[in-house]
C-alpha cells in the first residue's frame, strides 16, 4: 500500500519559537507523479520542503521515504535518499562551466585529478535521456536563465535524485521556456522520477500536475486530483475564499503626456548598449505595460528614468522637463514614484522598521522631520495610517521590514510610493513571487491610481499581469520597442512573437 | 523583541567574563594565582585617587576613537585609519597651540578642538572620497594612510617645525597654560594624575553622536546607506555623499581623540615610531560596545581599568603582558559572539521568522 508512495509525510509539524510554520501536515507523493504543492506566501510550503531536503528538522511527525521512516538531518542525507531540490534562486558559480557546476561537490577524481571528460560524457547522456539540452563546456554566466535552470536540474539528476522538488521553477522563465520546462518535467516522470512542484501559478498545475495538495496557514487542507479542476476552483482552495482573476476596470481616459521618452540610449554595467534609441509616451490616466523577456533592457530603462543609471543620450521628459541624468531625489521631487523590481535589494531596508521604510522617501520633509530632526511620533503614526489604508498586515510598524511576508513588504513599498500622490508611477515587477490575494490587491491599487489621473508605467515579465492591468502594451525587445498593441486586440501568441523580435 | 535586545546585551558581558576566565587559566598555567592577580589589578586601578584619575584620563581618547569606528561602521565603512587621523589631530593642535602662545584660553580651546577635528576629518575624507567615487577599499586606504601620516608627522617634527618650538630633536616644548586640557581642579582632586577635560569632551561627543543617530535625518541616512546602499539610492539618498559625510565625522572624532591625547595626556608632540595605540584600542572598544554610544562608554571604562591596573599585577610577579592576554581574550570572545549567541538558550526568534516565510 505505502510502497507506491515514494514520499510520505505524516503529521509533520515545525515550530519556530511560538510560530507554528507547519501544523500536522500530511503529504503523500506517489511514484511517477507530478505532485503540486499549492499555497499562498507564508503558507509553509518552503518550510515543509526544507524538511524534506534536510535543511530543517521537523519538531514532530515522521517522514517516510520509499515506505521506510527516515531521519533527514542534512542535505547530503537527502541526496543519498535520492531527494534533490531545484532551487528558485539558482545555486550556480557564474565563472564555472556547466560541467564544473554539475559535478561541484561530487567530483570524480583520478589520482588527485579531476576527470572532466568522463563527467562531460555522463552529463551528455543524462541530458539526452531527459531532453535537457545544455552545452557542457559553456560558462554558466554565458547561458540564459532557462539553460541555467536545466543545469540545476541536471545537478540533482547527476547525484542520482529520484524525487525532484521544484521550488517556483517558472518565476524567472519566459513563456516559451515555461513550455519547455513543462515538457522536461513530463519526460522526467516518464522515466520514473517523481516530482514535487511548488508554485502558485495555477495554469501550470493544471498543465502538468497529477494531484495537488493545498496548504493554507501551515495546515494541509486537502489533496485532490487536478483533472477537471478549474483555475478558479484551485485558487479558491488556496486562499479559502472566492477570487477574481480579471481586475475590473473602466475604460482609460488618457490625458496629456506625462512621460515622454525620446531616443533614449542607456548602457548596461559592462558598457554595452542595453536601451537602444527607445521612444515611448505615457499619458495621464493610462497604464502602459512593458512586456518582454528578462534582460531586454527593461531594468536599464527603469533605472534611467528614475535617475539610478546614467543616460548616454536622448531625453526623458517628465511633464515637459528633461530629467535625464538628474539625481534620483530631484526626479522623485518632480512627483515621480518608483516601485523597484527587487523589493529586497532596492525597495526596502530590511533591518529597519516598517515605519522607517515607509518614510524612506519623505523622512526629510515636514511633518516627519523639522530642521533635520526626525519626529518619530509622526513617522510611526504616518506608517500606522498607511498600513491600515494599504492593508499591510504585520505585528506593528515597529518591527523590522524583514518580519513581514513578501506580499506585505510589497504593499509597504506601494503604500510609500502611492501615498506621495505622484503624477507618474514607474512600477517594476510589482507582484513577483506574490500570491493571488496580494496580486489582486496590488492590481486594484494600480488601476485606482490610473483612475485618479496618474500616468503609470508597468514593467513585468508576467504576460497575464501585463494583459490584466495595461491600457496599452509596449513590447520591448533588445532595447527597443518592438510594437505597441492594445490588450483587447492582441493574444499571448502575438505578444510572444513580438517579444522574441518578430513582427506582430 | 524585548527578549532579543536583552540577549543581545548579554553577549559582551559573557565575552568579558569568558575573557577573564581565559586570562585566569593562562595565569594558572604559568603558575600564578589568578585571584591574587585580579585583586592586584583592581587595587592598582582603584587603590588611590591618582589611578582613578588615570582611568578617566584614558577613557577620553578611547571613547572618541571608539565612536569614530562606530560612526563609520554605521555607514558600512571599516575605518582602520583612526591612528593616523588621531595623529593628524594631535600634531596639528599642538602646532597651533605652540604657534600662538599668547592667545586667550577662551579662543584657544575651541580653536584647537576645531583644528584637530578638521585635520582628522580631512585625513578620513580621502579614503571616503576614493570609496564613494571609485569603490576603492577603505580598509586598505586607511591602513596605508596610517603610515603616510605617521611618516609625515616625523618629517614635520624634524624639518617642518620652527626650532623655537622644539625642546629636543624629537619632541616639542610643552604647550602653555592657555592651551592645556588639564586644569588645576582636576589635577588636585586626583592627586596629580593626568586627568583632563578630555573625558568631558568625549561624553559630549557620545551624546551628540547618540542624538545624530537616534533623532536626525543625517543619522537616518547614514544608517540606511550602511544597511542597504541600493535601496537608499533608490529612495533618493546619495550613498556617495553619505559615505563621505560619515567618514568626515569619523575622522573628526578620531582627530579629537588625538587632540585630547596631545593637549591632555602629553602636553606636547614627540616623534612616534609606530601607529598610535588609541586607534586600534578604539576598534576593540567599539567592537565590545557593539557600536552603541553607551556600550562604547562602558567598554572604554573597562579597557581603561585594565590598562591602568595592569602594572599592579607586577607586585605578585605576574607580567603585565597577561593583562594584554585578557584584553585579547575579551576581543576574541566578542569576535566570535555568534558562537555565544548559539550557545545562549533558544535560538533568536529573528532567524525563525525568516525561515518561516513562504
Amino acid at each position: 500500500m505505502t510502497a507506491q508512495n515514494v514520499i510520505e509525510m505524516r503529521k509533520v509539524t515545525k515550530i519556530f519559537g511560538e510560530f507554528v510554520a507547519n501544523d500536522q501536515i500530511d503529504l503523500q507523493v506517489r511514484k511517477g507523479e507530478i505532485h503540486a504543492l499549492l499555497g499562498e506566501n507564508g503558507a509553509g510550503k518552503s518550510t515543509l520542503m526544507n524538511m524534506l531536503s534536510g535543511l530543517l528538522e521537523p519538531t514532530s511527525g515522521e517522514i517516510l521515504v520509499n515506505g521506510e521512516t527516515k531521519k533527514i538531518d542534512s542535505p547530503s542525507k537527502a541526496s543519498k535518499l535520492g531527494i534533490g531540490m531545484v532551487h528558485q534562486h539558482f545555486m550556480l558559480v557564474d565563472a564555472f562551466t556547466v560541467t564544473e557546476n554539475i559535478i561541484l561537490g561530487n567530483e570524480t577524481v583520478h589520482g588527485g585529478k579531476l576527470d572532466i571528460k568522463k563527467a562531460e560524457k555522463e552529463i551528455l547522456e543524462l541530458s539526452q535521456k531527459y531532453g535537457l539540452e545544455v552545452k557542457p563546456d559553456a560558462l554558466v554566466r554565458d547561458i540564459n536563465v532557462g539553460q541555467q535552470q536545466r543545469v540545476e536540474i541536471l545537478k540533482t539528476l547527476y547525484r542520482g535524485a529520484n524525487i525532484l522538488i521544484f521550488d517556483e521553477p517558472t518565476a524567472v522563465l519566459t513563456p516559451a521556456e515555461i513550455l519547455e520546462l513543462l515538457d522536461i518535467m513530463r519526460n522526467l516522470v516518464k522515466e520514473g522520477k517523481s516530482i514535487i512542484l511548488i508554485t502558485h501559478k495555477l495554469e501550470e498545475i493544471r498543465a502538468v500536475a497529477d494531484r495537488v495538495t493545498v496548504i493554507r496557514r501551515g495546515k494541509s487542507i486537502e489533496t485532490v486530483e487536478v483533472e477537471g479542476r478549474s483555475s478558479k476552483e484551485l485558487a479558491e482552495m488556496m486562499v479559502g475564499h472566492s477570487v477574481s482573476f480579471v481586475t475590473e476596470k473602466k475604460a482609460a481616459n488618457p490625458g496629456k503626456v506625462v512621460l515622454d521618452i525620446k531616443d533614449l540610449v542607456v548602457h548596461e554595467s559592462r558598457g554595452a548598449q542595453a536601451v537602444k534609441s527607445l521612444s515611448l509616451q505615457v499619458h495621464a490616466g493610462e497604464i502602459v505595460g512593458i512586456a518582454g523577456i528578462d534582460g531586454n533592457g527593461q531594468s536599464e530603462l527603469v533605472r534611467a528614468i528614475t535617475g539610478l543609471q546614467h543616460v548616454e543620450s536622448g531625453q526623458v521628459n517628465v511633464k515637459g522637463q528633461n530629467v535625464a541624468n538628474y539625481r534620483p531625489r530631484q526626479i522623485t521631487e518632480m512627483s515621480v514614484a518608483h516601485i523597484p523590481e527587487d523589493r529586497h535589494r532596492d525597495g526596502l531596508i530590511l533591518a529597519m522598521s516598517v515605519a522607517e521604510n515607509i518614510s524612506l522617501q519623505t523622512y526629510y520633509k515636514a511633518p516627519l522631520s523639522h530642521h533635520g530632526f526626525l519626529n518619530y511620533k509622526a513617522i510611526n503614526r504616518h506608517a500606522r495610517e498607511l498600513m491600515i489604508e494599504f492593508d499591510v498586515r504585520g505585528a506593528s510598524e515597529l518591527v523590522p521590514a524583514s518580519a513581514l511576508s513578501g506580499g506585505n513588504q510589497q504593499k509597504a513599498v506601494i503604500a510609500r510610493e502611492i501615498d506621495r500622490n505622484p503624477d507618474l508611477l514607474i512600477v517594476s515587477q510589482p507582484t513577483r513571487g506574490l500570491d493571488v490575494g496580494a496580486i489582486e490587491y496590488i492590481h486594484k491599487r494600480l488601476i485606482q491610481a490610473r483612475d485618479e489621473g496618474k500616468a503609470v508605467l508597468v514593467v513585468s515579465y508576467e504576460l497575464d499581469e501585463i494583459l490584466n492591468v495595461s491600457d496599452r502594451i509596449a513590447v520591448i525587445h533588445d532595447g527597443q520597442i518592438q510594437g505597441i498593441v492594445r490588450p483587447k486586440d492582441t493574444t499571448k501568441q502575438e505578444l510572444g512573437v513580438l517579444m522574441v523580435g518578430g513582427k506582430g | 523583541m524585548k527578549n532579543l535586545s536583552i540577549r543581545k546585551g548579554m553577549v559582551p558581558i559573557i565575552a568579558v567574563v569568558a575573557g577573564f576566565l581565559l586570562g585566569a587559566i593562562i595565569m594558572l598555567i604559568f603558575g600564578y594565582n589568578p585571584i591574587w592577580g585580579y585583586e592586584d589589578l583592581l587595587s592598582q586601578a582603584f587603590g588611590n585617587s591618582k589611578s582613578i584619575g588615570e582611568i578617566f584620563r584614558s577613557m577620553g581618547p578611547l571613547i572618541l576613537t571608539g565612536l569614530s569606528f562606530a560612526v563609520a561602521m554605521r555607514a558600512g565603512m571599516i575605518n582602520i585609519g583612526m591612528s593616523g587621523q588621531a595623529l593628524a589631530g594631535w600634531i596639528s593642535s599642538v602646532w597651533f597651540a605652540l604657534s600662538f602662545p599668547d592667545m586667550p584660553r577662551v579662543f584657544m580651546i575651541p580653536l584647537v578642538i576645531i583644528i584637530g577635528a578638521a585635520w582628522g576629518a580631512i585625513m578620513a575624507a580621502i579614503p571616503g572620497i576614493l570609496k564613494a567615487f571609485w569603490g576603492t577599499s577603505e580598509v586598505i586606504v586607511t591602513i596605508m594612510m596610517n603610515y603616510i601620516i605617521l611618516l609625515i608627522s616625523t618629517y614635520l617634527v624634524h624639518y617642518g617645525f620652527n626650532q623655537k618650538l622644539m625642546a629636543s630633536k624629537d619632541s616639542t616644548i610643552q604647550v602653555g597654560a592657555n592651551a592645556t586640557f588639564r586644569n588645576s581642579f582636576l589635577t588636585s582632586i586626583t592627586n596629580n594624575s593626568r586627568l583632563n577635560i578630555g573625558i568631558f569632551i568625549a561624553i559630549i561627543a557620545i551624546i551628540i553622536v547618540a542624538i545624530i543617530f537616534k533623532r536626525t535625518t543625517l543619522g537616518f541616512e547614514i544608517r540606511a546607506v550602511g544597511l542597504n546602499p541600493n535601496a537608499s539610492e533608490s529612495s533618493g539618498i546619495s550613498s556617495k555623499r553619505t559615505i563621505i559625510i560619515s567618514m568626515l565625522m569619523a575622522g573628526g572624532l578620531a582627530g579629537l581623540g588625538g587632540v585630547v591625547e596631545g593637549l591632555g595626556t602629553f602636553q606636547n608632540f614627540f616623534v612616534q615610531y609606530s601607529s598610535l595605540s588609541i586607534g586600534f584600542d578604539g576598534m576593540a572598544v567599539a567592537l565590545l560596545g557593539e557600536n552603541s554610544p553607551i556600550g562604547i562608554l562602558l567598554a572604554a571604562f573597562l579597557f581603561s581599568i585594565l590598562k591602568v591596573g595592569a602594572p599592579g599585577m607586577n607586585v605578585t610577579g605576574i607580567p603585565a603582558e597577561i593583562v594584554n592576554v585578557v584584553i585579547a581574550s575579551i576581543i576574541f570572545f566578542v569576535g566570535i559572539k555568534f558562537v555565544i549567541e548559539k550557545i545562549l538558550p533558544q535560538l533568536p526568534k529573528k532567524v525563525a521568522k525568516k525561515e518561516g516565510e513562504n
